[in-house]
C-alpha cells in the first residue's frame, strides 16, 4: 500500500481565508463540491475538455477537475458562489437572464467564470475576444449566440457605469 | 474511456532543485514529475499511466520559472505557462512561431495551467510546442544529482509518450535560438475545430531566401509519426531550388511520403498523408511571404 500524506493547504476562497487538510489525490473540484458543498462548479467530462468546472485561480480561469487540491495552497480561488447573491446579482448574471442565455444551465457557471476573467482583463472585448475566451467551455443547448450576446451586454453595461 | 478515481500516492512539493533532485534520484522509478498536471491528472484518471507511488510537483520551484532574453538566445524555464508563451512580448518578438503555435493550443483554461516543459515531457506526437522549437533549433538542459547535459530537441523524443529522460532526471531549461534576420517562419495546425482540438497534423517552417532561391529551410511536423519529426528529405529537396509554386508542390509530395502516420480516432493515415501536402504548401508560402513582407 502506498502511504499517502495529508497536505495542509491555506487559500482564499470567494474572499474568505480557508484552511484544510486534503489528500494528494483529491482534485480541487471534488474538494469544492463534496467537502465544502459548493456545487455551483460542475463535473462534466472530468478531463478538462468541457469547462463546466471552471473556477478562477489568481484571476485566471482553470479547470478545477484537473487541479490537485494541494495546488490551491496560497492561491486566491473564486467560484460562481463568490459572484453576486440572489438579491444582488453580478452584472454578468443579470445579463445572462436578460439575454435568455441559459437553457439547461449546466455549463453556465463555468462560462460565467471564463467571462468574468475576460471582462476583468478587458472591459470592452470584441465579439471575437468573447468567442476566444469561452472556447474552453462547451454548451450543448444554446448554440452560444445568446451567451455571447449576454457577455457583450454585460461589458456594455460596465462601460455605461463608468 | 472509463474515468476512475486517482489512486493514493505520496506527494512531494519541493521549493528548490536541491530538494527535488535527490528525491527523483531515489524514488523516480516509482513516481512522476508533475508541472501543471493537465496531462498527468487525466492519464491517472484513465489509468493510461498506472497508479504511482510518488508525485513530485515542481510548480513551487521558483528557480524554474523565467524567460531570459540573452540577445540571440532565449532561455525559458520549464514551468512557464503556455499562456505566457502566447502573450509574452519577448517571445512574440524573437521566436514568433512559438507564440503562434501556442495560440490555438488547447483552451484558455489549459493554457493557464499547462507548461512548456510539460508539453515537451509528455512527449505526445501532437505536442504543439515541439515543431516550432525544432525549426528554431532549440536545445534542452537536463539535470540530475550527477550534473547536467544538453540535448538537441530532435534527440529528446524517443517514441510515443517517451523521452530521453532517465527517471532521475528533470528538464530544467529550454534554450531557444532567436529567429535570425532574413528568415520567415510560420506554424499551422489541422484539427476539426479551431482551438481546443488536438492536432491531427501540424507543421512549422523557417525559411530564408536568396533572390528567389531557398537558401535555408527547416521543416518540422507533428502528429504524423511516433514523435514530432524534422522533414529532412523535404528540406534537402528544397535547398538551393527556386521557391516556386511547382517546387513547393513537389516538396509537399516528398513530405507526404517521408512521414509515418497512423490511423487513429482523429484521422486515418491516408488522410494525414493527403492533408500534410496542403499543410506544407500553405506553411512554406506563409513563411516565405513573411520574409518578403519585411
Amino acid at each position: 500500500m502506498v502511504k499517502e500524506n495529508l497536505v495542509e493547504i491555506e487559500f482564499t476562497l470567494n474572499g474568505s481565508k480557508i484552511k484544510l487538510k486534503v489528500k494528494p489525490n483529491e482534485t480541487l473540484l471534488d474538494v469544492l463540491r463534496h467537502r465544502l458543498k459548493l456545487t455551483g462548479s460542475k463535473k462534466g467530462c472530468n478531463t478538462g475538455e468541457c469547462g463546466a468546472c471552471t473556477v478562477l485561480m489568481n484571476g485566471k480561469p482553470v479547470n478545477s477537475c484537473l487541479i490537485l487540491a494541494s495546488k490551491a495552497n496560497g492561491k486566491d480561488v473564486l467560484t460562481i458562489e463568490g459572484l453576486g447573491s440572489p438579491g444582488m446579482l453580478h452584472p454578468l448574471q443579470e445579463a445572462f437572464i436578460n439575454s435568455n442565455a441559459v437553457q439547461c444551465g449546466f455549463c453556465i457557471p463555468g462560462i460565467i467564470m471564463s467571462a468574468k476573467a475576460l471582462l476583468d482583463e478587458d472591459p470592452n472585448p470584441t465579439r471575437e475576444d468573447v468567442q476566444e475566451a469561452i472556447s474552453g467551455n462547451l454548451c450543448r443547448c444554446t448554440g452560444y449566440l445568446p451567451i455571447i450576446e449576454a457577455i457583450l451586454e454585460a461589458s456594455r453595461k460596465n462601460s455605461e457605469k463608468r | 474511456m472509463a474515468l476512475l478515481k486517482i489512486k493514493p500516492f505520496k506527494y512531494f512539493q519541493p521549493s528548490t532543485l536541491t530538494e527535488l533532485l535527490p528525491l527523483v534520484e531515489k524514488f523516480g522509478t516509482e513516481g512522476k514529475i508533475m508541472a501543471g498536471g493537465t496531462d498527468l491528472v487525466v492519464q491517472l484518471k484513465t489509468r493510461e499511466v498506472p497508479p504511482l507511488k510518488y508525485i513530485f510537483d515542481i510548480e513551487n520551484i521558483k528557480e524554474l520559472h523565467y524567460i531570459r532574453d540573452e540577445g540571440e538566445t532565449l532561455r525559458i524555464g520549464p514551468i512557464v505557462k503556455l499562456r505566457t508563451l502566447k502573450t509574452s512580448s519577448v517571445i512574440r518578438k524573437k521566436t514568433f512561431i512559438l507564440a503562434e503555435a501556442v495560440h490555438y493550443l488547447a483552451t484558455p483554461q489549459i493554457r493557464n495551467m499547462g507548461t512548456i516543459g510539460g508539453n515537451l515531457c509528455n512527449a505526445s506526437p501532437a505536442a504543439d510546442t515541439a515543431p516550432p522549437l525544432m525549426v528554431l533549433g532549440a536545445k534542452l538542459r537536463i539535470s540530475s544529482t550527477k550534473g547536467e547535459r544538453i540535448v538537441p530537441i530532435e534527440n529528446f523524443f524517443a517514441s510515443v509518450k517517451r523521452t530521453a529522460l532517465q527517471s532521475s532526471e528533470l528538464l530544467t531549461e529550454i534554450i531557444v535560438p532567436c529567429q535570425a534576420d532574413g528568415y520567415g517562419g510560420a506554424f499551422m495546425k489541422v484539427g476539426r475545430r479551431v482551438g481546443h482540438d488536438i492536432s491531427l497534423a501540424s507543421g512549422a517552417v523557417m525559411v530564408r531566401l536568396k533572390k528567389d532561391c531557398v537558401e535555408d529551410v527547416r521543416i518540422a511536423l507533428g502528429s504524423v509519426a511516433p514523435t514530432p519529426m524534422r522533414a529532412i528529405e523535404t528540406e534537402a529537396f528544397l535547398k538551393g531550388k527556386e521557391c516556386s509554386q511547382g517546387n513547393i508542390r513537389r516538396a509537399s509530395e516528398i513530405a507526404s511520403t517521408e512521414i509515418r502516420p497512423i490511423s487513429d480516432i482523429r484521422a486515418s493515415a491516408e488522410y494525414r498523408r493527403d492533408v500534410v501536402k496542403s499543410l506544407i504548401e500553405i506553411t512554406i508560402q506563409k513563411a516565405a511571404e513573411r520574409i518578403r513582407g519585411h
